[in-house]
């Protein structure tokens, strides 16, 4: 196996707060491999946005990375100093955000915006990288280009935003794109567009993708692995068709059974019991316990890690044959 | 087919723009955003009703008039028969209730759970004032919440919860129509399946009719029993559930399925399901509003005549409004088979 382009260890994202610590992200692990997609999937909450922005130096100002390391190829980007820092991120990592409309300038035209990336980061002359700019925006989609780099943000549709989103992400040559819930604002029709365009964008140059989401069919459409996030956790990872074919962890088994989707069997839909844990008091053990219908004795003491499975997947779970067998069962994915 | 419980006939919802002033003073017509523009739909008694589309549609519109939130422009609402206009009696209001889609804003932050219900029973005189607080108790414990929640405020609430109090609010009135607007879309993934499930029972229990107002198809196909899909301001296809999804006829409704991500990644088709964005519904397109966007347009037929909504000659109650959906061509694309829903 070749040497992974992103790899995170036991990442740990705090927020102090008036009432004490709050480990948003509390020993997460995962890594990508050059040219990959990867999925962090969770419910807000989770840690799967704090962990990204962790990535890219984007915490909020009362969080802070107190663990952990990341390297970009090979180089821990938390232990350098920070100029290095920023250039590691600069050059190499760029991000697309949710709402295009607050992340864009809303008093520049969207060219310029796609320009400055080449201009800075790559020492382009201006007219070139206003070039760069409009096949950057062919490259992604956007209809008549050279018009549409004169238009201001608001003067474009949510899908089109969006795409320039990505045409900025895509400006400065990045190895790694992170992408945090790009499609959830967007139109079903129009998500369906966004979602082609990165998958296709992903084979055709070769960029490697993280992608947040809470939509675990936008990750299947995505990622060809995935990594599932509990209270700050990683609590299982693999590649995305067996873990959503046959999760071993029972989190991801319970957002499986309640989510409606096409793909998936119910007769009824059943819901976890419960709701996610205070991160500032987490239960002792392991965190999913207190909702877990296969909890015994021994999940409410310890830690626990990810353990090795077969075909390079990991689960947190000690009893994940007892899942495997749930699954056995009654099985979660709908034949065709 | 059983008489309707709630019948809208041509429907339209149009709102004026300001600062038409200009305009009006050059001697053309004020713009005007059509958000609903001619609809015609009906629900039975006991059914759930799904209506489905895109942002903009005019689907909540349509849902806010049949609550009596909008006076609508033109068209009709009947109820068992009986004319209803936005201004009504309070009795005929408490028919007909809404569940909105936040509940963070739809509920007072500075009331109890208590202060809102009492207030909802003692303004309609539903129950005598002795019996106001077991009322209240009865009402929570329908939703599945402790009594002890009775004296908390909103924000004291999960996402979850607030959605059961805003449930149980609607409840209050027992209404025979719920008009449930995305009740779940601003709920976490785990918590959706919990307030599903409530709406199901709570129909079954209380005999109750529901319109579902949604985006999601997969949740739509899972509890509804007939499915109204609506393209700008209109209804461009309708019939049961199950025969929605196993056999579309308007390539909107096609497109819609086939743009919803599969779990399966293999089983999501490569083209990307519609193409473009949709127009403006204050510069609607002529003829047909889908033609621009449709793979199996045919010019000049599309784009100059307005298709009807009408059903498919051995299917009655499957009423599509496509120029093609009941004959040829065929559809360019038909997403792949869906699972039969249990």
């Amino acid at each position: 196996m070749s040497e992974p382009l992103l790899r995170v260890t036991d990442l740990q994202v705090e927020f102090q707060l008036a009432r004490g610590i709050l480990r948003a992200v509390d020993g997460a692990s995962f890594e990508v491999q050059p040219g990959e997609a990867l999925g962090l999937v969770g419910e807000s909450g989770s840690g799967k946005t704090m962990a990204l922005r962790a990535l890219v130096g984007l915490l909020p100002r009362t969080a802070r990375i107190a663990g952990g390391s990341i390297e970009i190829d090979g180089e821990d980007i938390v232990r350098a100093d920070e100029s290095r820092r920023r250039e590691l991120r600069g050059h190499s990592v760029s991000m697309i955000f949710q709402e295009p409309m607050t992340a864009l300038n809303p008093v520049m035209r969207v060219g310029d915006q796609i320009a400055e990336g080449p201009l800075v980061r790559l020492g382009l002359t201006r007219r070139r990288a206003r070039e760069r700019a409009v096949e950057l925006m062919r490259l992604v989609g956007i209809p008549d280009p050279l018009r549409r780099a004169e238009a201001y943000p608001h003067e474009l549709s949510g899908g089109l935003r969006q795409r320039v989103m990505i045409a900025i992400a895509l400006s400065s040559d990045p190895k790694l794109i992170l992408c945090d819930e790009p499609t959830t604002a967007l139109d079903v029709t129009i998500q369906d567009q966004i979602l082609k365009l990165l998958r296709s964008l992903q084979e055709r140059l070769g960029v490697t993708l993280v992608f947040v989401s809470h939509d675990l069919a936008v990750i299947a459409q995505t990622c060809s692995s995935v990594a599932v996030m509990y209270a700050g956790q990683v609590v299982e990872t693999g590649r995305v068709e067996a873990v959503f074919r046959e999760p071993r962890h029972p989190y991801t088994l319970g957002l499986l059974r309640s989510v409606p989707d096409f793909d998936l069997v119910h007769e009824r839909l059943s819901s976890i019991p419960g709701a996610p844990p205070d991160l500032a008091a987490p239960p002792p053990g392991c965190r999913f316990h207190p909702r877990c219908s296969f909890a015994r004795e021994d999940c409410i003491h310890g830690d626990f890690p990810l353990l090795q499975l077969e075909h390079a997947r990991a689960t947190a779970c000690i009893h994940h044959d007892v899942c495997a067998e749930d699954v056995r069962r009654e099985p979660v994915i709908a034949d065709a | 087919m059983p008489e309707p419980l709630l019948e809208v006939r041509g429907l339209a919802m149009h709102y004026p723009l300001r600062g038409g002033l200009g305009r009006r003073l050059r001697g053309r017509a004020a713009e005007v955003l059509r958000a609903v523009d001619g609809v015609d739909l009906e629900i039975v008694k006991g059914e759930t009703l799904g209506l489905v589309g895109e942002s903009g549609c005019g689907k909540s519109t349509l849902g806010r008039c049949i609550v009596g939130l909008e006076e609508p422009t033109a068209g009709e609402i009947r109820y068992a028969g009986e004319l209803l206009s936005a201004q009504r009696e309070k009795a005929t209001r408490r028919r007909i209730q809404m569940v909105f889609q936040d509940p963070y804003s739809s509920l007072n932050p500075r009331m109890t759970v208590r202060q809102t219900l009492a207030e909802l029973l003692r303004a309609h005189e539903m129950v005598p004032k002795k019996q106001i607080d077991a009322r209240c108790e009865e009402l929570l414990e329908l939703v599945g919440l402790p009594a002890r929640a009775l004296d908390a405020h909103p924000r004291q609430f999960s996402g979850g919860q607030r959605q059961r109090v805003s449930i149980a609010r609607a409840l209050a009135l027992e209404p025979e129509l719920l008009v449930a607007d995305e009740p779940v879309s601003a709920l976490d993934v785990s918590v959706q399946a919990t307030v599903l499930n409530l709406l199901d029972e709570l129909r079954e229990k209380l005999g109750l009719t529901v319109l579902l107002i949604a985006h999601n198809m997969a949740v739509v196909r899972h509890v509804c029993d007939r499915v109204a899909a609506m393209y700008l301001g209109r209804i461009v296809e309708t019939t049961e559930t199950q025969e929605l999804f196993t056999n579309p006829r308007h390539p909107y409704t096609q497109g819609l399925l086939a743009a919803v991500p599969r779990l399966v990644p293999g089983r999501s088709s490569e083209a990307v399901a519609v193409a473009g964005d949709p127009p403006s519904p204050i510069d609607l397109p002529t003829g047909c509003r889908f033609h621009p966007r449709c793979p199996i347009a045919q010019e000049p037929l599309c784009s100059e005549r307005d298709p009807v909504l009408e059903s498919g000659p051995d299917r009655p109650g499957h009423l599509a409004a496509c120029h093609f959906a009941w004959g040829e061509p065929v559809p360019a694309h038909v997403p792949e088979i869906i699972q039969e829903a249990t």
